[in-house]
């Protein structure tokens, strides 16, 4: 069978082995948030200031919350299976709806930060590992240690102090500028505008992280008997640095990368708040403490999509990296 | 004849503060066309930073040559810029090494690794490298060179990954070739067609060829000049003819004498009393598969594996790599679980016994580990990790100390090295821990899994012997896995030869090295290296003395 024969069936079998985690996930969520205590009519009730025991029960029995729990259940299995998550009565608004609307925003944000932190993590490593014990290798080991050790909502602050603020560069917060009606390419060029401190932020902390993972891979890489056997075929130096050491080094760095991708998706609360971002961090944190357990449950589902569907990215580009890997 | 190298007065030094400052000390030899001049040593000897030396692939700066001349061509290599040397290394000088698995790059095809050869020193169309490639792969008699041309290493079996090294370093005709050891991590039978390989190559293109080796089997099998080095001196050096017969250097005597010899030891009179019976054991390993289809791979690693052990016997398994040969010795002492048959220790089957039940069979039965680097836990001291084993068997601590002492003693340890580390000791004295280790528990079966493999050749005959010892000492019978025949020669009493999981023949030692009857044994005892040099004892003894 050839390569690329065999790579397909590799993905139609991951996306098959999918099915039953997503269905395991949406389950498990579902019984989780079932035994948290109150729920929405508590909620709602609660805002009102007051409400009669009659009224709450009249609102269960419209929510459908009287329901015994398996039926409950049913009821949320088969509308899951129509990609209808419900109504959120917080909002006001379908939650597939509202979660797609966040969903965009995220995505933006989360994979402009992974190409920002892999990117210049595995060139900043690349350039402190062939320069070992030089000034490059000292100042960039300084740095991934300093920004290691600085707490995310500090950066973002004192980005949005000294770029916002004093130098006026960027924009303090949101996604775009609504007042402006931006269409076509300026809108683009807004959204842009506005993701290049966020990221930056959000990126700081993982780019720390894979500078130190790459350059320590290179650095292993550099001693293996290969290296040396490249050498006595004559090969250069450049070559063996940008072809042979690091398509090795890049493998745990991928690794990596592939794990905290899921982290990402839930981690980013703190940016978007510094930077009132409109992402699904923040609109899970609002839904935990509204009880709005239909919203809760669809970001959930969405979040488990995303990490599997992230997962057999890194799964494949991994395949492709590593020869070694048995696909099929 | 031409000559190719001329290495004068050369000094590779040390860091400070290494054992000794040179590496390499003052030394002489040259190298002819057509011809192969082994440089034979034990393990810092610093025959293999000789080598590097001539290629200019020190690990400097740590490591560098601080003296003398390496004359390639009237051109001095010691001398020579980066680049010149990068123009030389892989078209005029090429080198293969000991272990092609790790020596390729795992995620480079081989034919974009025998390319990069040609792009880098000649300037050909990619349609002519392809060409030379196939060429080349076909010339080492690799099977299908279309296919090995898109393998990826770890595609190819460990014969073939060393013969595509070599397509590679001969690829552009080198009049030198430096091999560092390209036998040693390779089977018995082929390590001999490599060699043939070599020596092939070598007349065909009148190549000069230097070869480093610890083995004298394989120099008697190759050499046309031999260099003994040690402890970065050259000691001695000659034709194979002159080294081998009447080695003048004490040192060259002891390590030839310290060369197995294939003559199988006085056959012993078998006790009546049998400590181990295996019967039809059977284990196989299944990988691959799954709900989904796909191919499932199953390897026999025991298929029907009958023996049994007599009391003060030592019995050896010998097969090569994948044979089962492993796999038997850790089903029997049951670090893995046989699928079917009986493992008969004193009447009693281990084989379905749960790890309760194990318990109070597990001293009687014990293992000696291959690898003593890694064998021995290195945050332990080593009273520790001999005592261990009685502690938890239920002996108090005292005397467990005391008999840990006494143990020490008798694998020719002191007492001091109680309170020391693992990292202190070296290889062999690391393996006399491990035999101490085993001991410990009064275990009436011994399983030795190529005990000596990781050591040096004199190391390897001290080890051998002391196992000898504590065998008739405590009358202990002996289960000893190795791939070397020669190893089996000396302390065998009689011979298992495994093959893909099933024992092919068991006899006598004696009598199995008389008249092989199965085939594959006769193949693996022709496989041999330098086995009509050391055949007879008494040719050897008689070379030492004179």
């Amino acid at each position: 069978m050839s390569h690329s024969a065999r790579r397909l069936r590799y993905v139609l079998k991951r996306l098959i082995q999918a099915l039953p985690i997503v269905l395991a996930i949406v389950i498990m969520n579902f019984f989780l948030l079932q035994m948290a205590e109150g729920d929405a009519v508590d909620v709602l009730a609660g805002e009102a200031g007051s409400a009669t025991p009659e009224y709450m029960a009249e609102l269960r029995a419209k929510f459908g919350l009287d329901q015994p729990l398996p039926v409950q259940l049913a009821v949320y299995l088969k509308n899951v299976l129509t990609f209808d998550l419900g109504y959120s009565f917080r909002h006001e608004m379908p939650v597939s709806q509202l979660i797609l609307d966040r969903m965009i925003p995220t995505m933006l944000l989360m994979v402009s930060t992974i190409m920002l932190a892999v990117g210049f993590g595995v060139l900043l490593g690349l350039i402190a590992a062939t320069g070992l014990n030089t000034w490059r290798d000292t100042a960039i080991s300084i740095f991934a240690l300093i920004t290691y050790a600085t707490p995310l909502f500090w950066v973002g602050l004192m980005l949005i102090v000294v770029f916002s603020l004093n130098l006026g560069w960027f924009p303090t917060s949101g996604m775009e500028n609504l007042t402006m009606f931006y269409e076509g390419w300026d809108r683009v060029i807004d959204i842009a505008h506005h993701l290049v401190l966020p990221t930056i932020t959000l990126s700081l902390f993982y780019l720390a992280l894979y500078t130190r993972l790459m350059r320590a891979s290179m650095l292993e890489q550099y001693g293996q008997d290969y290296v040396t056997t490249a050498r006595a075929k004559g090969v250069t130096e450049r070559r063996i640095i940008f072809v042979h050491v690091l398509r090795n080094a890049l493998l745990p760095v991928v690794t990596m990368a592939g794990v905290q991708v899921g982290a990402l998706i839930g981690g980013s609360v703190i940016v978007e708040s510094v930077f009132a971002w409109p992402g699904l961090g923040m609109l899970a944190f609002e839904a935990l403490f509204a009880r709005d357990l239909n919203l809760l449950l669809g970001i959930f589902l969405l979040s488990a999509l995303l990490v599997v569907a992230v997962n057999l990215v890194v799964d494949i580009i991994y395949s492709s990296l590593d020869p070694r890997i048995e696909v099929g | 004849m031409t000559r190719l190298l001329d290495i004068r007065g050369l000094h590779v030094s040390l860091p400070e503060g290494a054992q000794r400052p040179y590496a390499v000390e003052n030394a002489d030899f040259h190298l002819d066309q057509n011809e192969i001049l082994c440089v034979v040593g034990e393990s810092g000897s610093g025959k293999s930073l000789t080598a590097r030396a001539v290629m200019g692939l020190l690990p400097r700066p740590h490591v560098r040559v601080a003296n003398g001349q390496i004359v390639f061509h009237s051109e001095d290599l010691a001398t020579a810029s980066e680049p010149r040397m990068r123009e030389i290394r892989g078209s005029e000088i090429s080198m293969i090494f000991q272990e092609p698995m790790t020596a390729l790059n795992p995620v480079m095809t081989i034919g974009v690794q025998i390319d990069e050869v040609f792009r880098f020193h000649e300037k050909m169309s990619s349609k002519e490298r392809r060409e030379r490639a196939l060429s080349l792969l076909s010339d080492v008699r690799l099977p299908d060179p279309e296919q090995a041309l898109k393998a990826y290493p770890h595609e190819l079996s460990g014969g073939q990954r060393q013969r595509a090294m070599i397509a590679m370093a001969l690829a552009l005709d080198p009049k030198i070739l430096i091999a560092d050891e390209p036998t040693t991590a390779l089977d018995v039978t082929t390590q001999a067609q490599v060699l043939k390989l070599i020596k092939e190559m070598q007349e065909a293109h009148g190549t000069g060829v230097l070869f480093i080796t610890h083995d004298f089997g394989v120099v008697a099998d190759i050499a046309d000049r031999v260099a003994v080095m040690q402890n970065g001196l050259v000691v001695e050096s000659g034709t194979t003819d002159e080294v081998l017969r009447q080695p003048t250097h004490p040192y060259t005597q002891s390590l030839i004498a310290a060369v197995p010899s294939l003559a199988p030891r006085p056959p012993r009179t078998r006790s009546s009393e049998v400590v181990l019976e295996v019967k039809h054991l059977e284990k196989t390993y299944r990988s691959g598969g799954g709900y989904f289809g796909g191919k499932e791979r199953v390897v026999h690693a025991a298929r029907d594996v009958t023996f049994d052990l007599a009391r003060g016997e030592t019995l050896g398994i010998v097969g090569e790599s994948g044979s089962g040969k492993s796999t038997v010795a850790r089903c029997i002492v049951r670090l893995n679980d046989a699928e079917a048959g009986e493992i008969l220790l004193d009447g009693v089957d281990l084989r379905p016994l749960g790890r309760a039940a194990m318990r109070p069979h597990r001293p009687k039965i014990q293992m000696v580990f291959q690898d003593p680097f890694a064998s021995l836990n290195p945050r332990a001291r080593v009273g520790r990790i001999i005592a261990q084993g009685p502690i938890l068997a239920g002996a108090n601590a005292v005397t467990a100390k005391k008999r840990a002492l006494e143990l020490l003693e008798t694998v020719g340890l002191d007492a001091g090295a109680y309170d020391r580390f693992p990292h202190e000791f070296s290889g062999g004295q690391r393996q006399r821990i491990g035999v101490a280790r085993a001991l410990a528990l009064d275990p009436e079966v011994l399983v030795a899994d190529e005990p000596v493999s990781a050591l040096d050749v004199s190391i390897q005959a001290q080890i051998l012997q002391l196992l000898d010892e504590i065998r008739d000492q405590m009358n202990l019978s002996m289960v000893f896995i190795t791939h070397d025949l020669r190893v089996a020669a000396q302390v065998c009493d009689r011979i298992a030869v495994m093959r893909r999981g099933e024992v092919v023949e068991i006899g006598p030692t004696g009598m199995l090295f008389e008249a092989p009857r199965h085939e594959y044994t006769r193949e693996l005892l022709s496989a041999v290296p330098g086995r009509d040099w050391f055949a007879a004892p008494v040719e050897k003894l008689a070379a030492v003395s004179s």
